[in-house]
This record gives structure tokens, C-alpha cells and sequence, in this order.
């Protein structure tokens, strides 16, 4: 018995440590969407930000956002804060058996969390960029990743008060999804439109991306890097039931994806005559960002109708932000916000546990919380020095004004 | 002598080629160009935004003929080159001075 015992201990720190990689390898698909979606020019700088902030994310949490999120708390309201990791469980603690006992090792729910983390923060760098300067972004990154994030995260999945008021969020929909979108909303609301966004007439021009392949390969790569994010959000792997939970959670969130795209690609067929595949890239990922709210409890098929309700989200509500002269170069406030409002909402419809007032309450909750602490943050580091890039830097590309370098030195410089 | 200069559809450059060989030309010159005409570019789409191609893409095909040939040459082009919808392009005729062959030193109508 001990033995099994230390083998399911195994296997779950096992599954947990890979769900974890996954989840890294999403820092990847951020990347690579976002160089596809900029032009030429700004391709360097935004790789730029998405392997700093990476690393930024990874030491500030572990230097005391862990902590915050998952520490000694002072209130259900007031997380506690210490610094540094804990030690791993001893053998003797696993083996003491009980409901109390670890079952995978303290390190990888470190490594498991700290990946999410940075997901949150990826999402901010595509609605912000080709116009903000790197170290503003890097400077908030580090407040963000340290503290904004992980209050928020202490509330629900460190059992604070909306984990007790019945807020159900499993893999992070509103955690890090709308937590990152409402952080990207305050910030572009200080930095405003890319120039030429706009006409003087008020009309709404197109900046089409460098690069559909990278765009598209992007994508696949973040919907591959999902199975980690829902799938080792299930915490537990080693015995028949959790197994098939596990395997429930990826086909959902496989399934959600599907329908996503396919909702996406018809709506913006009908609304322009034309499949834009950019909508429909938008549209797989408004599908897995609408099923991590929960990704269990529904049937494939329910699981394809909520990702597809959030493909046809996705594309009214990037037109809508165009509209409002919200300028999101990627549509990361479109996917993660307004369709990880949807998914913390769709749980109601097949977990009898959720009721409609607590989701409502941790919807407004996350997003005041981020949205008001970033904006102050957001101004600050424009106060002190500036969010944005100068006219001529903007036209000749961030990545000569912030980087030194090109990415592509044989085909810039193209004006536009 | 008279050089020809048409400037058609990209994708109407072979069946532009076929024709002129067919009534005896012996040698054309093409260059990728971009303008617009009373076509003025188009219009595309990218997420829900349009945006205007001021220059489109087209081929500049350039032939110097004796002038007894030029009604046949404007005619091939004009015949291959149409497709009936706005944007075919245009031919324009030139009086053509001079011509040499380089590598004899042939001159005039000889060096064509």
C-alpha cells in the first residue's frame, strides 16, 4: 500500500510537472500570435517583451507571489506575505494517509501556478502593442505578476471569499483570463490608438499583421498548450475516476476550441462576405478561453456550443472595441475579456453548484480589482516615464526606437 | 518602327505572349509594375476594417515591331489581354527611333 501510495504521488507531481510545460510552452503561441499580428517593424520588440515578461512573471512569483496567493492569509479578504519557497513534503507526510496528506510534490503546484501567471501577463503585451515602450510595459509586468495578480488568485483558488461565497472558476477563465484582459484594458485605455488607427473622418482603418503563418502556428501552439492548462487544472490523475476526468477535461477543451473556430469563421463570413482567418484564429481561442471556466461537467456537444457562443462573441466584440476607438492590435481584450466573462457565465448552465450571484460577484470583483489597481499602476509608470513611444519611433517601428534591431533587416522600413 | 508598350492583367501574360509569337514577334520585354487607373486599387478587408490597395500589381509587356505590324500587335494584345471586366489595362504606341542589335551592329528595321 505504501508503495502505491508514493507511485500515485509520483504520477500525479508527474502529470502536474508536464500539464506544467504545456502551459510554458503557451508563452511560446503568445508570441508568435502577436509577431504575426504586428507589422514588420514591431516584430522584435514585441518577441522583446514576451520572453521578459516570461521571466519577469517566473521570478516575482517566485520571489513572494506564490506566497501571497497560496500563503498564510490575514483575512479571507487580505492575503498574508512572506517570500521565497517552502520546502517539498516528506515521505512521512505523504504516507500519514488521510484527507490532510500532499499527493504531489509542493514544487510542481510552484511550477504548475507560476506558468499560469504568466499567461495572464502574456495577454496584456498583445493589446498594448507596436506603441508602448518596453520598459513601461516591463516596469508593470513586475507589479502585476508580483501582486495584482496573485491578490486576486488568493481570493479564489487560494480560498479567500469568493472561493467560500461559491465562485466557480476552474482552470482560471476569469483568474487569469479576464484578469489579463481588464489588466490590458486599463493600460490601453492610457496609451490610446495606434496612430493611423483612426481617420480624421473617424473611420476605423485596418493595420493588417506581417505574418498569417506565424499568427496560425501561434494559435495551434496556445490550443495545444490548453490541454495543459485545463487538463492539469483537474489536480489529480492516479485513479480511474480523476482519469477520466482528466480525459473529459481535454476533449471539452478540445471540442470548445473546434467550435470556436468554426462559429468565428461563419460569423465573420457573414458580417464581411469573406473568411478572415485572423477572426477565425481569434475564434479557437475565444473557444478555449469560454470552456476553462468548466471544462468537466459539460457533454462534448455542450462543450462545442459554449466555445462557439464564443466564437461569435469574439468577432462582435472586436468590431465593437474598433468602434469605441479601443485599439487591441491581437484582440486579447475581445478573447480573454468579454469571452472569459462568457465562460465564468457559462458554468451556471451545466454545474448545478454554480449559481448565477456568486459567478456575477467574482466577475465584478476580478475585474474591478485588476482594472482600478493596473490603472493606477498604468498611470504611475506613465507619470514617472511615459507609456508611449514618440510619434517618429511609432512610424519607424518599435523595434529600432526600443530594440537596436530589426527582425526581418532585409524587408522593413516599408513605411506604412 | 514602333515600340508598344501594354501594360495588362499578371495573369494575362502568357496568353499575351502566345498571341504576339503567333503573328510573328520576335522578342517582347517584361517588367512587374504597379499603378492604378480609373480602377483606382481596391479595397480589402482584415478584421472587419477595410483598407484601400492604392497600387495594383500589373505587367508592363514592351515590343518594338516594324510599323506595318502594329495594327496586328495592338490587335493581339487587345484580343488576349481582355477579359471584359474593369482593370484589362492599356497599349500605348510609340515612334521608335533607333534600334541595334548589339552583337552584329545591325541597325533599323534589320535589327529588329
Amino acid at each position: 500500500m505504501e508503495q502505491v501510495t508514493q507511485l500515485s504521488y509520483a504520477l500525479d507531481t508527474f502529470y502536474f510537472l508536464i500539464s506544467g510545460a504545456l502551459v510554458m510552452w503557451m508563452a511560446a503561441g503568445f508570441a508568435m500570435l502577436e509577431a504575426g499580428l504586428v507589422r514588420a517593424k514591431n516584430t522584435a520588440e514585441i518577441l522583446t517583451k514576451n520572453v521578459a515578461l516570461y521571466a519577469i512573471a517566473c521570478i516575482m512569483y517566485m520571489l513572494v507571489g506564490y506566497n501571497i496567493m497560496y500563503g498564510e492569509a490575514i483575512s479571507a479578504y487580505i492575503p498574508g506575505i512572506s517570500f521565497l519557497l517552502g520546502a517539498d513534503h516528506t515521505v512521512e507526510a505523504v504516507l500519514a494517509g488521510g484527507e490532510e496528506a500532499p499527493y504531489y510534490s509542493n514544487m510542481s503546484d510552484f511550477f504548475f501556478q507560476v506558468v499560469f501567471v504568466a499567461t495572464a501577463m502574456s495577454i496584456v503585451s498583445g493589446a498594448v502593442a507596436e506603441r508602448m515602450k518596453l520598459w513601461a510595459f516591463l516596469t508593470f509586468a513586475v507589479v502585476m505578476t508580483g501582486f495584482i495578480y496573485p491578490v486576486q488568485g488568493y481570493w479564489k483558488w487560494g480560498g479567500g471569499f469568493l472561493d467560500e461565497s461559491g465562485f466557480l472558476d476552474f482552470a482560471g477563465s476569469g483568474v487569469v483570463h479576464m484578469a489579463g484582459a481588464a489588466a490590458a484594458l486599463a493600460g490601453v485605455l492610457l496609451l490610446g490608438a495606434r496612430k493611423g488607427k483612426y481617420g480624421a473622418n473617424g473611420s476605423v482603418n485596418a493595420i493588417p499583421g506581417a505574418n498569417m503563418p506565424l499568427a496560425t502556428l501561434g494559435t495551434f501552439i496556445l490550443w495545444m498548450g490548453w490541454f495543459g492548462f485545463n487538463g492539469g487544472s483537474e489536480l489529480k490523475v492516479s485513479d480511474v475516476g480523476e482519469a477520466n476526468a482528466v480525459a473529459m477535461v481535454f476533449v471539452n477543451t478540445n471540442m470548445a476550441a473546434a467550435g470556436g473556430v468554426v462559429a468565428a469563421l461563419l460569423t465573420s463570413r457573414v458580417l464581411f462576405g469573406k473568411a478572415d482567418l485572423t477572426m477565425a484564429l481569434n475564434g479557437a481561442l475565444a473557444g478555449l478561453v469560454a470552456i476553462t471556466a468548466e471544462p468537466l461537467t459539460p457533454t462534448a456537444l455542450e462543450a462545442t456550443l459554449i466555445g462557439g457562443v464564443g466564437g461569435v462573441l469574439v468577432v462582435f466584440a472586436i468590431i465593437t472595441l474598433d468602434k469605441l476607438k479601443i485599439d487591441d492590435p491581437v484582440g486579447a481584450i475581445s478573447v480573454h475579456g468579454v469571452v472569459g466573462i462568457w465562460g465564468l457565465l457559462a458554468v451556471t448552465l451545466t454545474n448545478g453548484d454554480a449559481t448565477l450571484s456568486a459567478q456575477l460577484l467574482g466577475i465584478a470583483t476580478i475585474f474591478g480589482w485588476v482594472f482600478v489597481s493596473s490603472l493606477i499602476v498604468w498611470s504611475l509608470v506613465k507619470l514617472i516615464i511615459g507609456l508611449r513611444v514618440s510619434e517618429e519611433d511609432e512610424y519607424n517601428g518599435v523595434d529600432l526606437a526600443e530594440c537596436g534591431l530589426e527582425a526581418y533587416p532585409e524587408f522593413t522600413n516599408s513605411g506604412k | 518602327m514602333k515600340l508598344i508598350s501594354a501594360i495588362i492583367k499578371p495573369f494575362k501574360l502568357d496568353d499575351v505572349r502566345e498571341a504576339l509569337s503567333e503573328i510573328g514577334v520576335q522578342g517582347i520585354t517584361v517588367t512587374e509594375v504597379k499603378g492604378f487607373g480609373r480602377q483606382k486599387g481596391h479595397t480589402e478587408l482584415y478584421r472587419g476594417a477595410e483598407y484601400v490597395v492604392d497600387f495594383l500589381p500589373k505587367v508592363k509587356v514592351e515590343a518594338a515591331v516594324s510599323a506595318d505590324l502594329v495594327d496586328q500587335v495592338i490587335e493581339a494584345i487587345s484580343r488576349a489581354a481582355n477579359t471584359g471586366k474593369i482593370g484589362d489595362g492599356k497599349i500605348f504606341v510609340f515612334d521608335l527611333e533607333q534600334a541595334v542589335r548589339i552583337r552584329t551592329g545591325e541597325t533599323g528595321a534589320e535589327a529588329l
